[in-house]
């Protein structure tokens, strides 16, 4: 025996491992496919003995072939053998094979169950580990549904190791066996809490997964993810949960809200930037989530903003990238805040990486302005000219179309240039878009009528040039413009000067070269052509000309006629005939004119896409139901005949329908277009619409100067590029026009909503060229207002969505093991046979408890949930269910209904109270209350007032019951008092409830803090305001200030002034004087609050200034109307000087050597605040960015606008902080420190 | 103290350390490159090395740890998957060394939703597909602890460790991403297990072994071919000593 292991290992010497496979490999370069052929020969060899250390080998190579790219799925059964071996190595080696190889496909799969179940449950934790590992990759459905309770076991291994790979894997388990999910949830749930960080993480990893796809049935663990997110300092985690409520505050608005503050205070205080990224895109989604308008979100706005700028301004690459990805979310919300980043963005477009030239390409679609239209999408054709590679031209050439035709066409004032950008387009060389331009062609002249004739003129020259178009096979992309051209030139052929020549065009020989569908369309459109031309030589006398027209036609349709193209064959012989008969008629001089036109009369309309299926079902119609009962089984004997009847039917019903609901329709339609004319952003068709084409209107609309102005081809300059400095000189005129028109005007009226600084002019001054209907496109009469899901049907996280609240079911448990080999049968079968056998039902005790812990957890809490109300008739309710309790199965599904909806009010509860602080705290730190923060709005949240608490409660209970009961102050007190303690017990007990009332916190969540600070107020207005620098600029901050209407009247015409200072000034619009005021861009109906800010220019940064000002504003009421007057003192303190900027600790570290910066120090006494506030607070109000930490130290820097470097160093020992400084400039050091103390020294 | 190091692995920036790195410059080094691109499938890995246009190799291997769904992987057979890497190896090796890390790699990896992440190391790229779940600057410091854990376990690794020893890298890997999610992101932790794998192998070899590892040694010795080898690729990956990692 002994002899037989020596005498094996000395073969396996010889045989070639990995490493000779890999060697031979490279050294057989030139007959790679043969040398490999040679060693799967050895493989095979080897895979027939007995050895399985020479097995293993084999496996081992196989797999290292199997990522060349060879197939060694014949192999698999010796995969499953080596998997078996009893040691690790080989062991190891057969599931790294088997993950390589198999997929659901492979038919041994079945055969590993139970090595796997056995491997699962080795005592020895690296077996177990590899089994999951190897699992992982290769779960099937059968493996799931087997393996699941197994897996689920193991979740509670008391190795970490083994733990956190259980977790991990149960997600794979879920997708692949969706029953699975229910009764692991509570076990998963619990991980989220577990002391192995690993394990935590890997269930976070996982819920998030599970969440985004369904993200509504995990909105009752918000409260638990929030907790986690206040505590964990894994940024991994972190980074998933802040992703996960991403997901999740779409679904709850009120979520949004309370996510903002703790988000903003890590995006202020994080020095991680992957960390801050994912913070500004959660809170981006937030904003998005929740209607805009209150001024604490456009803080936030502008925050994100600002960040997101500073990113991108980065040098790095990756960080430039991730902010234009951030900003292009923002813009669909926001695309105001966005624009004002404009230069940034065109700057980007110059960037070297084609993927942030991309990214940068996504945001100009909101860039874009009426009056910016033209001048963007000319730096845009420019890139067009100069781009290599096709992609990214391509790419450019659909955004140049996007943000064009956005809306509507919205920001287009002249058509005329549009035409002429897309016939530019159309010389680019090798797009694939040509589809794209032509239906733009097509769609701008069937909905703009008044560029008709410019339109139909320029494709006349397009259908003129086409050999420039087809000449080249490659460019076979673009030929479908010529499809727009001729449909265009045919349609509305009345505007062609010369129907002659474009005609004879249109059917030259060349034009069969063209594909199928260009050329029937180029038929059709001949015929159109002739029908124009035969008019235009109506009632001459002589009636050569149209002779000869026919005559050509004649003379070239055959061409057409012989085409393999069915559709081309099929018309041009139609209307070969059609001429032959006309020419007849000719001859005998009868006039034909009329009738041909005749065939090509009417307006064609644009539909709207998608209007084919929103035609709503008629009520009444069931098109499912039996018209007339269906014979019965025994009379009819052959199937078809009945399918033809039903159908048949079916068609009747539906023109008997309609006949009916005749009055019916004609009253919905009244309905709708009343709608529709109340509705100001729909744009309205004209009236003319309806008439034929040759409708006087047409005429009038004034089209001509410009079409004389440019000739239709300037040899060398793109034509885009006449209009764009038409267009200029047409702003100049008319802006000198409306000025001089303005100057007419009484001084009052000139600030009405507009900024007195009208150097660039506004959006809405600029007037179209000319004046343009867009004609809607057409709906079916009452359509569906709602999109069609455009989900996938396959997607497997479908099946993943299912209420995670409810509790358990008895028939929901895993299938559990059994001596019986049950392996094949299908899950489905699994169901039916839920008359479970004895000693599975054993042997799932444990999971029963399980399951009862769960819904004893359910019951405790809306117990909990009702005592608080005290209902009697709730605790009726009660008393009723305890005896359920004893009732098991079939009871459980009528007990669902309290749990779940005590879970939601749970979630609600949650999300309605204000951050109390817990209680315990409150007695250890009585003071903790004062530590509230000093900005009036978040103290009176925070603060535990006993009304504002109560608030919530009411709405709540109000919510559920429609009674509500009336109560005593004091009795509250003791009750909230008693639940207070109530869920310290709870917790204590051991951390049973996962779904916390957010009042027990464990560390207490960030105090909502705000940088605003109160500038003035009456009893009209309050105004707030905030400083901010700006890297750009080092001479320049920016005052944000808010004002909000506190009186019952409108407040306008405001303007704001201030008292310059030597150091200090308003900057004011050129020309005006120093000691003019600005006028506040907007007016304030009651109630509201609006931003605006103004932007100062300071020489000197190291004193703070104060500037006294006063605003003035006109109080309108119902029947009189007041000036009133508000002095305030703006107060520029240092801090608002300084610039939160991340800095790398290495760079600290050098920076404090330097030796440059000069030192100073600060004590505090007596601060109680946990020392992540402190540093928070330093970082929101001070501009400071924490660069490290270690424990209660913490080192800070910033750096001014004009490049000061102020570092910090923060220490804190029992209620005391000192504060080491450091900065190249004393004095701003001094003020800076001041301002820290007077900060701290507030709470 | 774990949660510390944790932290170190998003925080440390590694992005704003160039991702090239000085490499001893031996001979006619660019033409024997060997160029290395391990892929990452939302979620699972997969290691390239070179479709190189030079004559020395044409090793072509892929590392997968899977995807995280299934909606794509029906379609991948092994000549899908070679194609997958072959596109991959050719969009992220056409890239300029400035430019940023992203790639939207488009239908080849199954739609918008998927992004390439990858990093330069010398001759090697470490490219990940990931999907919209996981954040891009984290994949980044992902990519960053895996290299450095190689580092470890291979004492200062080079591109021929990779090569030949395919087998470790993948236990490796497998232990920071299983089933295309990220299990581990904590350097020492996922090196400890691997040391402990590696213990446990050495153990059950035991004697039967030894002769076997000898011959191996021998091989790889004392092969003419060997030194010419060892030339191609003694270029190590140095990994950057950050001072925020200690």
């Amino acid at each position: 025996m002994a002899l037989k292991i020596v005498k094996g290992s000395i073969d396996r010497m010889f045989d070639k491992n990995l490493q000779d496979l890999v060697r031979g490999i490279r050294n057989h370069k030139e007959d790679e496919a043969k040398y490999i052929s040679t060693c799967i020969d050895e493989i095979k060899q080897e895979l027939k003995q007995d050895n399985i250390a020479v097995k293993a080998n084999a496996v081992c190579k196989l797999t290292y072939l199997q990522m060349l790219g060879y197939d060694v799925s014949w192999a698999a059964f010796n995969i499953v053998e080596v998997m078996s071996s009893s040691k690790f190595t080989y062991k190891r080696i057969g599931y790294l094979a088997a993950s390589q190889c198999f997929h659901e496909g492979t038919d041994v799969i079945m055969l590993t169950t139970n090595q796997i179940r056995k491997d699962l449950s080795s005592p020895h934790q690296y077996d177990t580990g590899v089994a999951l590992t190897g699992l992982s990759c290769f779960v099937t459905p059968d493996l799931a549904r087997d393996l699941a309770n197994d897996i689920m076991t193991l979740m509670s291994h008391t190795k970490p190791y083994i733990r956190k790979k259980a977790v991990l894997i149960m997600y794979k388990v879920f997708l692949k066996y969706p029953e699975s999910l229910r009764p692991a949830f509570p076990r998963l749930k619990e991980k989220l809490e577990d002391p192995d960080p690993g394990v935590q993480s890997a269930a976070v990893n996982v819920i998030c997964e599970l969440a985004r796809r369904n993200p509504k049935n995990y909105l009752s663990l918000a409260p638990l993810f929030f907790k986690l997110m206040t505590s964990s300092t894994n940024n991994w985690v972190l980074i998933k949960i802040i992703k996960l409520f991403g997901a999740l505050t779409p679904l709850e608005p009120r979520l949004g809200k309370k996510m903002i503050e703790p988000l903003t205070n890590l995006i202020h205080s994080t020095s991680a930037m992957s960390l801050l990224y994912e913070c500004v895109n959660t809170v981006i989604a937030v904003l998005i989530s929740l209607s805009s308008g209150m001024p604490n979100h456009s803080a936030s706005i502008q925050l994100c903003v600002q960040k997101l700028r500073i990113l991108i301004e980065d040098s790095d690459q990756n960080l430039k990238y991730l902010g234009l990805l951030a900003m292009s979310k923002i813009l669909k919300t926001h695309p105001k805040s966005v624009q004002s980043h404009k230069d940034l963005i065109l700057q980007c477009l110059d960037d070297k990486d084609e993927s942030i030239r991309l990214r940068a390409l996504d945001l100009l679609y909101g860039m874009v302005s009426k009056k910016n239209l033209m001048e963007i999408v000319k730096k845009l054709m420019l890139h067009v000219d100069k781009a290599e590679g096709t992609t990214y031209r391509d790419e450019l050439l659909t955004k140049i179309i996007d943000i064009c035709s956005q809306s509507n066409y919205q920001y287009i004032t002249n058509f005329e240039w549009y035409i002429s950008i897309l016939v530019e387009l159309t010389r680019l060389e090798g797009t694939r878009h040509g589809h794209l331009i032509a239906s733009q062609m097509l769609d701008v002249a069937i909905r703009v009528k008044a560029i008709r004739g410019f339109a139909v003129a320029q494709m006349a020259t397009l259908l003129d040039n086409a050999h420039l178009l087809t000449g080249n096979t490659q460019r076979n992309g673009i030929c479908e413009v010529l499809y727009a051209a001729a449909w265009i030139c045919g349609e509305f052929s009345e505007h062609l000067e010369d129907p002659m020549q474009t005609l004879e065009a249109m059917l030259r020989p060349k034009v069969a070269t063209l594909p199928g569908h260009i050329q029937a369309v180029y038929v059709q459109n001949a015929a159109k052509l002739f029908a124009t031309v035969l008019r235009k030589h109506e009632g001459e006398t002589d009636s050569q000309a149209a002779q000869e027209t026919s005559q050509l036609l004649i003379d070239r349709l055959p061409l057409f006629v012989q085409s393999a193209n069915l559709e081309v064959q099929e018309r041009a012989s139609c209307i070969l005939q059609l001429v032959k008969y006309i020419q007849k008629l000719q001859q005998k001089n009868v006039e034909v004119a009329e009738e041909v036109t005749a065939l090509f009369a009417g307006e064609l309309n644009p539909v709207a896409p998608k209007a084919q299926k929103k035609v709503p079902i008629p009520e009444g119609l069931d098109l499912d139901a039996w018209i007339n009962e269906p014979p019965s089984e025994s009379e009819s004997e052959d199937e078809k005949p009945k399918a033809v009847f039903t159908k048949e039917e079916h068609k009747h019903s539906r023109s008997r329908h309609t006949e009916v609901d005749e009055k019916e329709l004609a009253r919905r339609r009244e309905a709708r277009k009343q709608e529709q004319a109340n509705n100001p952003f729909y744009i309205k068709a004209s009236p003319s619409s309806q008439k034929v084409y040759d409708a006087p209107g047409v005429e009038h609309i004034p089209v001509v100067q410009i079409d004389l102005s440019v000739p239709l081809k300037v040899p060398g300059v793109p034509m885009s590029d006449q209009y764009l400095k038409l267009e200029e000189e047409r702003r100049q005129k008319d802006k000198a026009e409306r000025k001089k028109k303005e100057k007419k005007k009484k001084r009052e009226k000139r600030g009405k909503g507009r900024k007195a600084d009208s150097g660039p002019e506004s959006e809405e001054d600029i007037r179209p060229a000319h004046q343009v209907d867009i004609v809607t496109e057409e709906m079916p009469e009452n359509a569906l207002p709602s999109d069609d899901d455009d989900k996938d049907p396959n997607d497997p996280h479908k099946a993943l969505d299912i209420d995670l609240d409810k509790p358990l079911a008895d028939s929901e448990k895993l299938p559990v093991r059994t001596h019986r080999p049950e392996v094949l049968k299908s899950p489905a079968e699994d169901r039916v046979h839920e008359s479970i056998p004895l000693e599975t039902k054993k042997k799932s005790g444990k999971e029963k408890k399980e399951k009862k812990k769960g819904k004893e957890k359910d019951r405790k809490r809306s117990k909990e949930e009702k005592k608080k109300k005290k209902h009697k008739e709730v605790e009726e309710e009660l008393l009723e269910s305890q005896p359920e309790e004893a009732v098991q199965s079939e009871e459980t599904k009528e007990a669902a209904a309290p749990p779940t909806s005590a879970e939601a009010s749970d979630l609600d509860f949650w999300l309605c109270s204000a951050p109390v602080p817990p209680a315990a705290q409150e007695e250890t730190a009585p003071s903790s209350a004062a530590a509230v923060d000093t900005s009036s709005a978040a103290a009176l949240e925070s603060e535990p007032d006993e009304p504002k608490d109560a608030e919530p409660e009411d709405t709540k209970s109000s919510k559920h019951k429609k009674k509500k009961q009336k109560k005593e102050k004091e009795e509250k007190e003791k009750k909230k008092k008693k639940r207070h303690h109530h869920h310290h017990h709870h917790s204590d007990a051991g951390g049973e409830d996962s779904v916390q009332n957010g009042t027990v916190e464990e560390e207490e969540p960030l105090p909502p803090m705000s940088n605003y600070s109160l500038l003035a107020e009456n009893s009209y207005i309050k105004m707030v305001y905030d400083i901010q620098g700006n890297h750009q600029d080092e001479s320049k901050v920016v005052v944000s200030v808010i004002f909000e209407n506190k009186s019952d009247s409108f407040l306008k015409s405001m303007e704001f002034n201030v008292m310059d200072s030597l150091n200090s000034k308003l900057q004011r619009p050129e020309g005006a004087g120093p000691h003019d005021s600005l006028t506040v861009p907007f007016q304030l109906p009651p109630g509201v609050s609006n931003e605006a800010r103004f932007v100062f220019s300071v020489q000197s940064i190291v004193m703070p200034q104060k500037l006294k000002g006063t605003l003035t504003f006109i109080v309108k009421s119902d029947e009189s109307s007041t000036h009133e007057k508000l002095d305030f003192k703006l107060h520029f303190t240092c801090t608002s000087y300084l610039i939160t900027t991340p800095c790398y600790s290495d760079a600290y570290a050098k920076l404090l050597e330097s030796g440059d910066l000069k030192g100073s120090s600060l004590r505090l006494e007596g601060i109680s605040m946990p020392f992540h506030h402190l540093l928070a607070r330093i970082c929101f109000h001070h501009h400071f960015s924490v660069v490290e930490r270690i424990d209660s130290c913490a080192s800070m820097y910033s750096r001014s606008i004009q490049g000061h470097h102020v570092c910090l160093l923060v220490k804190t020992s029992d209620q005391t902080v000192s504060i080491d400084a450091k900065c190249d400039e004393p004095s701003l050091l001094g003020n800076v420190l001041d301002e820290i103390k007077q900060t701290f020294s507030k709470c | 103290m774990r949660s510390v190091s944790n932290r170190s692995t998003v925080d440390l920036a590694p992005w704003a350390v160039p991702s090239r790195f000085a490499w001893k410059s031996c001979g006619d080094v660019k033409s024997r490159v060997i160029t290395g691109c391990l892929c990452c499938r939302a979620v699972n890995v997969q290691m390239v090395q070179s479709q190189a246009p030079w004559p020395c190799t044409n090793v072509v291997t892929n590392f997968r740890c899977r995807q995280k769904s299934t909606k794509y992987r029906s379609l991948q057979t092994e000549d899908t998957e070679q194609q997958i890497i072959r596109e991959t190896f050719h969009l992220v090796s056409k890239r300029d060394e400035n430019v940023c890390n992203f790639l939207e790699g488009g239908l080849l990896i199954g739609g918008s939703e998927n992004k390439l992440i990858y990093r330069h190391y010398a001759t090697l790229y470490f490219v990940f597909c990931v999907d919209s779940s996981e954040s891009e600057l984290g994949i980044l410091d992902l990519i960053q602890v895996f290299v450095e854990t190689l580092d470890k376990c291979f004492e200062n690794v080079c591109e021929l460790d990779l090569i030949f020893h395919m087998d470790k890298v993948h236990n490796i890997l497998a232990e920071m991403v299983m089933g295309g999610m990220v299990l581990e992101t904590n350097m020492s932790e996922i090196s400890t297990q691997a040391e402990a794998h590696s213990k446990m192998e050495k153990s059950e070899a035991g004697i039967a072994g030894a002769p076997a590892r000898a011959v191996s040694a021998v091989k790889n010795m004392n092969l003419p071919e060997m030194p010419k080898n060892i030339n191609i690729g003694d270029i190590s990956i140095k990994v950057p000593n950050l001072s925020s990692f200690k």
